[in-house]
């Protein structure tokens, strides 16, 4: 049987990656509400405004169900905001921003400035031959807190300094890009293989 | 200015990622704001993004004179104020005021009929800029009109400051009821409907296979209450864009944030119900036949 796989439908970009689940043959369900939950193998964190999502899912009462089935192991994709509300610190977030603590890595939003600022590139990622096409967004660059998260890429800034962008902790995997954006499955495809 | 990346296959300004900011955008609500103050309420109430300008519609019909581009120290103040993109207002037509608003940062520019139009013919080349451009649409030949010089968000128009929804719903039914019927038009019928739409025959085309505008659709003009935007949302707009209806209206801090929950659940009444209650008055309404001008008549 087909894993059933959560898309946090709350805001932001959450067609993209049910269309890409979607193609691999997952199931995927759309969660808005705490009964959403029911029974997930595993749960996506798009991409979109992490403050808004962050709102809603305290608004829904989500929040502490979902972050209790994370706790107990449930496996996440979180991209862009996901990757910000999957990690343990956030380091300029509002005050009330609370996020899910299941990556050891601190987070910056807008690490690499504005819109205007946002980027295209190709990004060499452990574990794929060929280079992924990386989106970023207004992104978040990550911190590593804890040596047991794995960098599976990073960009290289013109100061020489190295932003990890994509990051892989036991079961949870966090991106600063849209791999939802592109029409590469890979990604999504590492995801499921470690369900 | 940020620092951006190395790697000699990096690149800004693509339309994949400025159209992925729209896409990031979608089942939000975008609040017009007028000072950092607003702009930190607008936040607080969840809006995904607010959008700079000098007076809300509703106080540029009041007041009359030409609406122009915000003061620049106006814009940084909001930049400051909050994390979420900012967005700010250019007249049709006033590329620099564009470049002026490129250069403060700002992370969309609206190319808006809400301000006096600068160009009696022309619209900004928006293909020119790194930063992305939303532009408004009464029906698909404009949205597509606006599509081919570069825009990569639409907005439906409405009329802005009447709190009136009437003509965001005739705009959105126009849009999307053509983007219905192209779909199963044939291709000899293509060919006519660019010419009724006056749009190019490329971008028929690709709304015709894909059955959906190129670029995300929102909707504006109009939206005052939590089930205007539930209506709207029904309707196919993918994020709504809410201006003098929440600063306007008699408490906006919780009719903002009824709003943003309202565009998420909108096809749950249950929830839309429960969000709507106790918000106090909306902002008064117009009626659109007594209108002195329209707004959404501006643009070509």
């Amino acid at each position: 049987m087909s894993p059933i796989v959560g898309v946090l439908a709350l805001q932001g970009a959450s067609r993209e990656h049910t269309d890409a689940l979607e193609k691999l043959g997952t199931t995927v369900r759309q969660v808005r509400l705490p009964k959403d939950l029911n029974g997930l193998d595993a749960i996506v964190i798009p991409g979109g405004e992490s403050t808004t999502i962050s709102m809603l899912l305290e608004s829904s009462k989500t929040f502490e169900p979902l972050s209790e089935l994370l706790a107990d192991g449930l496996p996440a994709l979180g991209t862009c905001a996901g990757m910000i509300l999957l990690a343990t610190e956030v380091l300029d977030g509002r005050s009330d921003q609370r996020s899910f603590a299941q990556i050891d890595i601190a987070v910056r939003r807008n690490a690499f400035g504005r819109q205007i600022a946002s980027f295209e590139t190709d990004l060499q990622i452990k574990d794929l031959e060929e280079p992924f096409p990386g989106v970023f967004i207004r992104a978040p660059g990550a911190q590593i807190l804890n040596p047991s998260v794995e960098i599976l890429a990073s960009v290289k800034r013109e100061t020489g300094e190295e932003t990890p962008v994509f990051c892989r902790q036991e079961n949870v995997m966090v991106t600063s890009f849209h791999p939802e954006l592109t029409d590469d499955l890979r990604l999504h495809q590492m995801f499921l293989e470690h369900l | 200015m940020a620092d951006s990346t190395s790697g000699s296959n990096s690149q800004v300004g693509t339309v994949r990622v400025k159209r992925g900011l729209a896409d990031m955008l979608r089942g939000g609500v975008i609040m017009d704001v007028v000072t950092p103050a607003e702009a930190k309420i607008a936040e607080d109430a969840g809006a995904v993004a607010v959008m700079a300008l000098e007076r809300v519609p509703a106080d540029i019909r009041r007041d009359g004179g030409v609406a122009r581009m915000s003061d620049p120290a106006m814009v940084e103040g909001i930049q400051q104020a909050v994390t979420i993109p900012v967005m700010a207002k250019a007249r049709i037509g006033h590329f620099a005021e564009a470049q002026i608003l490129e250069s403060l940062g700002v992370d969309y520019v609206d190319e808006s009929e809400v301000l006096t139009p600068a160009d009696e013919a022309h619209h900004i080349d928006k293909w020119s800029f790194t930063v992305p451009f939303v532009c408004g649409a009464t029906n698909l030949g404009e949205a597509l009109r606006r599509i081919s010089e570069g825009a990569c968000m639409i907005r439906s128009k409405g009329e802005a400051g009447t709190g009136n929804i009437v003509e965001a719903v005739r705009h959105l039914r126009s849009i999307l009821g053509d983007i219905r019927k192209i779909t199963q038009a044939d291709q000899a019928e293509l060919f006519d409907w660019a010419k009724q739409l006056q749009a190019p025959l490329g971008l028929v085309q690709e709304v015709a296979e894909t059955g959906c505008l190129p670029v995300p659709m929102f909707c504006a003009g109009g939206i005052a209450t939590p089930a205007d935007a539930s209506l709207v949302m029904q309707l196919g707009a993918e994020a709504v864009f809410v201006g003098s209806g929440i600063f306007k209206s008699e408490d906006p801090a919780p009719r903002a944030k009824a709003i943003v929950e309202a565009t998420t659940h909108f096809r749950d009444p249950t929830m839309v119900a429960k969000v709507s209650r106790g918000l106090g008055d909306a902002m008064p309404g117009l009626e659109i036949d007594e209108l002195e001008t329209k707004l959404a008549e501006r643009g070509w």
